[in-house]
């Protein structure tokens, strides 16, 4: 399945249109990571377990989406918007969103 | 007298410590980011669009960074929110976060065999804190993201 955050997938012409499709997974840190990050606040720098654990939800989040859009019967997503807030402590929701088209 | 020492030595220690090894890391990390910015600018990044612009090949690019400042620039930080103003000691480290997302994001392109990206877009989040009492350990996300195209040959 093709992606992009522009209106248009590069190189492709859009034939079809199949409406808005999004995907989302919350996501709450582990303690073995958490403690290695409460250390690490200490010097400061890239917390590595927090960037790991936010990146596999973020891949997560736009696997769900891509499953919607395949539903639908389209092959692309277009104009894809990453979102992410902190609904409780210790717990990130990851959310990707976009318009699921056919190209081609 | 040992309590006393031992409550009001270890804060300290953490504080000097913290500071201390957290400018390190950061004068490497600059050192890092600034080595592979060079290495990356043969990359076209653009934060629009060119719709005229073709492509034999396209993909979703992503980078993204947890930062944390150290103890000392969060004590620091708290000092000078009392009064207000700049906070000088936290703006290198989302300035830091930010760079490395965008580094990420076009190390991510290139190993795709694009070589542009198109429609970037940055984005930064705090990450909750994991005690109620808005202690505990704190995060801030920063995010690239855009369009990666390899570039139709003509």
């Amino acid at each position: 399945m093709l992606i992009s955050n522009t209106e248009r997938i590069p190189g492709k012409t859009i034939n079809d249109f199949h409406g808005v499709v999004a995907g989302n997974t919350v996501r709450a840190k582990h303690l073995g990571r958490d403690i290695m990050a409460g250390l690490k606040n200490i010097v400061g720098g890239e917390l590595k377990g927090y960037t790991e654990l936010l990146q596999e939800a973020r891949q997560e989040a736009l696997r769900r989406m891509q499953e919607q859009a395949k539903s639908l019967g389209a092959n692309a997503v277009v104009n894809v918007r990453l979102a992410t807030s902190s609904v409780a402590q210790g717990a990130a929701e990851l959310f990707a969103y976009g318009t699921a088209v056919t190209v081609e | 007298m040992e309590p006393f020492l031992f409550y009001l030595i270890l804060p300290l220690g953490l504080l000097v410590v913290g500071g201390l090894v957290g400018l390190i890391i950061q004068r490497r990390h600059y050192a890092s980011i600034d080595r592979r910015e060079a290495a990356t600018r043969s990359l076209t990044a653009l934060t629009f669009d060119p719709e005229d612009w073709e492509a034999s090949a396209s993909s979703l690019v992503r980078g993204s960074v947890v930062m944390s400042p150290d103890h000392l620039r969060r004590f620091l930080s708290w000092l000078k929110g009392l009064v207000g103003g700049r906070l000088r000691s936290l703006e290198p480290v989302l300035d830091r976060g930010r760079r490395e997302a965008v580094l990420r994001m076009k190390e991510a392109a290139l190993a795709a065999g694009h070589d542009a990206i198109l429609n970037i877009r940055l984005e930064t989040c705090r990450i909750a804190s994991s005690r109620s009492d808005g202690k505990g350990t704190t995060g801030v996300e920063l995010v690239a993201y855009g369009t990666g195209i390899t570039r139709a040959r003509p």
